[in-house]
C-alpha cells in the first residue's frame, strides 16, 4: 500500500492527485473523457423520447400543429434565453476556477443556481397551466380550454353538456402529445435539478477553497453536463412550441 | 507555456471573455431568430429551418462553452458518433411505423379500453 | 529451468510474495470489503452476487421444465407458470448473462492485463455492484412477492395492462441498466486512458478487445433501454398515451424501443464470452493466436453491427419493408462471428493442446456458438422465420447462444482465473467430470427443442399436445443434468476456498498476459513496481519449472516451452 503512496510523493498536492493515475494531466484527461462518454450516454438516454417524437409527429402532423398551440412561446423563449445565461455563467466558472479566481467561480455558480432556479420556476408556471387545463396525461386526462382559449364545452338550455361550435375540437391523440411533452420536459426538468444539486455541492467546495489552476476537472465536467442540458432544451423549444 | 498574461492553465484551454460574451450573444440572436422564423409559414421548410438553427446553437455551445473546439479530436468523435447513433435509430424507427401505419388498429373498439 | 533467472526477473516480486501480503488479506472485516474500491475485491464480490443469481434463475429453470414434463403441467397453475418463466428469464437475463463476465472477470482482469492499478473510476465502480444488488432486490422482491407475468420482454400492450408488478420489476431494471451503464463507461475510458507506455491498442490481449467492444455497446444502447423502461412506468402508472393502444398509443413502438436496446445486448453476452475464448484458445493450446488482427476488429465490427439489425425480432410485426431491411443486415453479424470462429479453429491446429477443464469449456463453446450461431441464420431469413416465429426452436437457438456460449465461456473464465483470484487449486478431476455433464446436459435439454420448435411447439405455452411429450421430457432430463454438473461445480469451488491446495506460483498455465506475471493472488496495486512487459500470446520465452509446477519469463533461450 505504501510504495503508491511513495510513487506520489513529489507531486503537488494542490493536484489532488488519485493513487492510480501517473500524472495530473491523465487524471484530468481521464476524468474529461468519462464525463464525454457519460454525456453520450445522456444523449442515448433521450434519443427514445426523440424517437417517440419523430415517430408521432411524422405520422401525425395535424395533431402537432394543434397542440402546439397550448404551449406559451413566451415562456419558453423566455426559459431559453435563461438556460442560456446559466450556461454563460457556468462557461465562465471554468475559467474563473482555471485561472484561480475564487469570489469569480463562486459569483458564477450562484447566478447558475439562480439561473437553473428560475428555469425551474418558469417550467412549474406552464405545468399549472397545462395540469389546470385537464392536459397531464392521466386517468383524468381531457382538455377544457382550445389552445386559444375557448372553451371545448358548453352547458346548454337544456343544461346538458355539449361541443362548444365556436372552438375548434380536439384531435383524437390529443393525449399521446402531451404524454410526449410531459416526458420530454420531465426528464428535462430532473436533469435540470440534478444539475442543480451537483452545482450547489460544487458551490459548497468552492467555499473551501478547493479549486484552483492545478485541479478544477469537477467544475469543468459540471459545466459539460450542464451545457448538455442546455443543448436538448435549445432542441426541445423550437420542436415542441414553436410548431405551425 | 508561451503564453503572455496569467491567461493560462497548464491543464487545459482557458476561454477568453471576449468569446464567451459572444457566443452569448449569437445564442440569443439565433433564438430570436428561431422564434421570428416560426411566424412565417414556411411550409414544409418549417421545421427543417427550426431544425437547422438550433443545430448550428448546438454546435456553438459545444464548440464554445464545451471547449471542443480546443479539445481532444477523440472527445468530439466519440460526442458525434452518440448523435449518429440517435439518428439511426430515429430514422429506422420512423421508417418503419410510417409504413405500417395504416395498419394500426388504435382506439378501434375492440382494442381493450384503459382501466 | 533456469531459477536463478526467474529470481533475477522478479525479484522484487518476491520479496512482496514473501510477506505474504495480497489484495484478499491487505485489510479485514467486513466493512473493508463494502467500501473496498479496489477492482479486484469488487469482482469478487460480484462473483458471490452472481452465482446467487444464476442458482435462483437455475431453480426457476428447474421448476418451468418439471412442469412441462407433461401436457397438463405437474403442480403450477397456469398463472404461477407464467410467473415462473419470467422469474427464470428475467433473474438470468438482466442479473446473469448480461452483468457476467464483464462484471466479474473483466473487474478482475481488465486492469491486470492492461497493467493499470485499477479502472478509472473506482468509486463508481463500486457504485455500480450497488446498483447492481438495488436493481437484483427490487427485480426479485416484486417478482417474489408481487409476481410478474410478461416474459422477460414486457411487451405492450400486454405489460400496460396485466395487473401484476410490472412498475416495480421494472424500476429494478432500470437500476441494473444504470449499473451495466456505468460498467461500461468505466471500462471504455480505462482502456483509453489508463494504458501504459508500453500498451499499444495492438498489443492488448484479445480479452480486453471483447471487453472493450462490449463497454461500447453497454455505453451506448442500454441507455435506450432506460429510457424505454422509464416511458413503460409512465404509460402504466399515468397513461401518456406513447405505448397503449387504449389511449391512442403504438404498442409496436415499444418494440422498436425494446429491441434497439436488447438485440446489442446479446452482444454484451457473447463479445466478452469470445474474448474470454480467445484467451483460453491460445493460452492451453501454447500457440500464438491465428489471426489477432481479424479477432479483435471483428469484436468492434460486430458491436456495430449490432445496432443495425433490432428489427429481425419484429418479423412478424414490422413493414414489409422493415422486414427486408433487417432481414439482410441480420445476416451481416454473421460475418465477424464466422472469422472468429475460424481465427479459433486455426490456432488449435497443430497446437500443444492440453485438455484440461478451462480449454474443454473452450472448446465446448467452439462447438454450441456453432450451432446457436447458424440457428440464428434460420431465424434471420424471413421466410424460414415466418414458421419458426415464436417457437421452441428460437428458445433452444438462444439459450445456445446465451447459456451454450456466454455460461459455458463463464465457467471458463471461472476456472481459468480461480487460482490467480483466490490462490488456490480446484479439484480437476471433478471439474473435468463437471464440464462433461455440463456439456451434455445442455445439449440434451436445448437439442429436442429445435425438433420442437420445427414441430410448430410454441414458447411460453404451458399446455401441449401428447405428440410434444417425449422430446419435453428429454428436455427436462437434460436440464437436470445441467443442473448436477452445475452443482458439482458449486461443491468443488467451495471445497478449494475452503481447504484447496494454495497456490502460489505466479504463472500456473503459462499464461502470456500481465495477470500471469504478477504474484497469485495480486497485491493491493496489482504491481510491485512498475507493471511489466510482455508480448501478449509470446510464449516462446515462457517456461515450464518443474521445480515449483509453474512456468516462469524466461530471457536465456528461445524455444517453444511445453
Ligand atoms: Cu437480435
Amino acid at each position: 500500500m505504501s510504495s503508491a503512496a511513495d510513487h506520489h510523493a513529489e507531486v503537488d498536492p494542490a493536484y489532488r492527485l488519485a493513487h492510480h493515475f501517473e500524472s495530473p494531466e491523465q487524471q484530468f484527461e481521464t476524468g474529461k473523457f468519462g464525463m464525454w462518454a457519460f454525456l453520450v450516454t445522456e444523449i442515448l438516454f433521450f434519443s427514445g423520447l426523440f424517437t417517440a417524437y419523430s415517430v408521432y409527429r411524422s405520422n401525425e402532423a395535424d395533431l402537432f400543429s394543434y397542440a402546439s398551440g397550448y404551449l406559451d412561446t413566451t415562456l419558453g423563449c423566455i426559459n431559453t434565453a435563461v438556460l442560456i445565461l446559466s450556461s454563460l455563467t457556468m462557461a465562465w466558472a471554468v475559467r474563473c476556477a482555471q485561472l484561480g479566481q475564487q469570489r469569480g467561480l463562486k459569483f458564477c455558480l450562484i447566478v447558475t443556481l439562480l439561473c437553473a432556479g428560475g428555469f425551474m420556476g418558469i417550467k412549474s408556471v406552464e405545468y399549472h397551466h397545462k395540469i389546470h387545463n385537464g392536459l397531464f396525461p392521466n386517468a383524468h386526462f381531457g382538455a377544457h380550454e382550445d389552445p386559444d382559449g375557448v372553451p371545448l364545452h358548453i352547458t346548454d338550455e337544456s343544461g346538458a353538456t355539449v361541443a362548444n361550435p365556436a372552438a375548434r375540437p380536439a384531435p383524437e391523440n390529443l393525449r399521446s402529445f402531451f404524454g410526449i411533452y410531459f416526458c420530454m420536459t420531465g426528464l428535462h426538468g430532473l436533469h435540470v435539478l440534478i444539475g442543480m444539486g451537483v452545482i450547489f455541492w460544487l458551490y459548497l467546495r468552492a467555499r473551501r477553497g478547493e479549486f484552483g489552476p492545478k485541479y478544477f476537472g469537477p467544475i469543468d465536467f459540471t459545466a459539460l453536463y450542464w451545457h448538455v442540458v442546455d443543448l436538448i432544451w435549445i432542441f426541445l423549444f423550437p420542436l415542441l412550441y414553436l410548431i405551425h | 507555456m508561451t503564453d503572455n498574461h496569467d491567461h493560462h492553465n497548464e491543464l487545459a484551454h482557458v476561454m477568453p471573455v471576449k468569446v464567451l460574451l459572444g457566443v452569448f450573444g449569437a445564442l440569443l440572436v439565433l433564438t430570436g431568430a428561431t422564434v421570428w422564423v416560426a411566424t412565417h409559414d414556411l411550409g414544409r421548410f418549417d421545421l427543417s429551418l427550426a431544425l437547422i438553427i438550433a443545430t448550428v446553437k448546438a454546435v456553438l455551445v459545444a464548440l464554445y462553452f464545451m471547449h471542443l473546439r480546443y479539445d481532444k479530436v477523440f472527445n468530439a468523435i466519440v460526442f458525434v458518433v452518440g448523435i449518429l447513433f440517435v439518428i439511426l435509430f430515429i430514422s429506422l424507427a420512423v421508417m418503419d411505423t410510417g409504413n405500417y401505419q395504416s395498419q394500426l388498429l388504435r382506439n378501434a373498439d375492440h382494442v381493450i379500453r384503459y382501466r | 529451468m533456469s531459477s536463478e533467472a526467474h529470481v533475477a526477473d522478479g525479484s522484487a516480486v518476491h520479496a512482496e510474495h514473501e510477506t505474504g501480503e495480497n489484495y484478499l488479506n491487505c485489510s479485514h472485516g467486513l466493512r473493508s470489503w463494502l467500501l473496498t474500491l479496489d477492482h479486484k475485491r469488487i469482482a469478487v464480490m460480484y462473483l458471490a452476487g452472481l452465482a446467487g443469481a444464476l442458482f435462483l434463475g437455475g431453480i426457476m429453470a428447474l421448476v418451468v421444465r418439471l412442469e412441462l414434463w407433461t401436457g397438463d403441467g405437474l403442480v403450477l397453475s397456469d398463472d404461477l407458470y407464467n410467473h415462473a418463466f419470467t422469474l427464470h428469464g428475467a433473474i438470468m437475463t438482466f442479473l446473469f448473462i448480461i452483468p457476467g463476465i464483464p462484471a466479474v472477470f473483466g473487474n478482475f482482469a481488465l486492469p491486470l492485463m492492461l497493467g493499470a492499478k485499477d479502472v478509472a473510476f473506482p468509486r463508481l465502480n463500486l457504485l455500480s455492484w450497488y446498483l447492481w444488488i438495488t436493481g437484483a432486490v427490487f427485480a426479485i422482491v416484486s417478482m417474489v412477492v408481487g409476481a410478474v407475468d410478461t416474459g422477460w420482454t414486457f411487451y405492450t400492450p400486454y405489460s400496460t395492462q396485466t395487473s401484476t408488478q410490472v412498475i416495480n420489476m421494472t424500476m429494478g431494471v432500470f437500476i441494473l441498466g444504470f449499473s451495466s451503464i456505468f460498467t461500461g463507461l468505466n471500462f471504455v475510458v480505462t482502456i483509453h486512458k489508463l494504458r501504459p507506455a508500453g500498451m499499444t491498442w495492438w498489443r492488448m490481449p484479445l480479452m480486453l478487445w471483447g471487453l472493450y467492444a462490449t463497454a461500447i455497446i453497454q455505453v451506448l444502447a442500454t441507455p435506450v433501454l432506460g429510457i424505454t423502461l422509464l416511458l413503460l412506468v409512465a404509460e402504466r402508472a399515468l397513461g401518456v398515451g406513447i405505448f397503449d393502444p387504449s389511449l391512442g398509443g403504438d404498442p409496436l413502438l415499444y418494440q422498436h424501443f425494446f429491441w434497439f436496446y436488447s438485440h446489442p445486448a446479446v452482444y454484451i453476452m457473447i463479445l466478452p464470452a469470445m474474448g474470454v475464448i480467445s484467451e483460453l484458445i491460445s493460452v492451453h493450446s501454447r500457440k500464438t493466436i491465428f489471426g489477432y488482427h481479424a479477432i479483435a476488429l471483428s469484436s468492434v465490427a460486430i458491436a456495430a453491427f449490432s445496432f443495425i439489425v433490432w428489427g429481425h425480432h419484429m418479423f412478424t410485426a414490422m413493414s414489409p419493408m422493415g422486414n427486408m431491411i433487417f432481414s439482410a443486415l441480420t445476416f451481416s453479424v454473421s460475418i465477424p462471428s464466422a472469422v472468429k470462429t475460424f481465427n479459433w479453429l486455426a490456432t488449435l491446429y497443430r497446437g500443444h493442446i492440453r485438455l484440461n477443464a478451462p480449454m474443454l469449456y473452450a472448446l465446448a463453446f467452439i462447438f454450441l456458438f456453432g450451432i446457436g450461431g447458424l440457428t440464428g441464420l434460420f431465424l434471420g431469413a424471413l421466410a424460414t422465420d415466418i414458421h419458426l416465429h415464436d417457437t421452441y426452436f428460437v428458445v433452444a437457438h438462444f439459450h445456445f447462444v446465451m447459456v451454450g456460449s456466454t455460461l459455458i465461456a463463464f465457467l471458463g473464465a471461472l476456472h481459468y482465473w480461480w487460482p490467480k483470484m483466490f490462490g488456490k487449486a480446484y479439484d480437476e478431476t471433478l471439474a473435468k467430470i463437471a464440464c462433461i455433464l455440463v456439456f451434455i446436459g445442455f445439449n440434451v435439454t436445448f437439442l429436442p427443442q429445435f425438433v420442437l420448435g420445427t414441430r410448430g411447439m410454441p414458447r411460453r405455452y404451458h399446455n401441449f399436445l401428447p405428440e410434444f411429450q417425449g422430446l419435453h421430457q428429454a428436455s427436462t432430463v437434460g436440464a437436470f443434468i445441467l443442473a448436477i454438473g452445475l452443482f458439482l461445480i458449486l461443491v468443488y469451488l467451495w471445497k478449494s476456498l475452503v481447504s484447496g491446495k494454495k497456490v502460489t506460483v505466479d504463472n500456473p498455465w503459462g499464461g502470456s498476459s500481465l495477470e500471469w506475471l504478477t504474484t497469485t493472488p495480486p497485491p493491493h496495486y496489482n504491481f510491485v513496481g512498475e507493471p511489466p512487459e510482455h508480448d501478449v500470446y509470446d510464449y516462446h520465452d515462457i517456461r515450464y519449472d518443474a521445480a515449483i509446477d509453474g512456468y516462469v519469463l524466461s530471457k536465456n533461450e528461445g524455444d517453444a516451452a511445453r
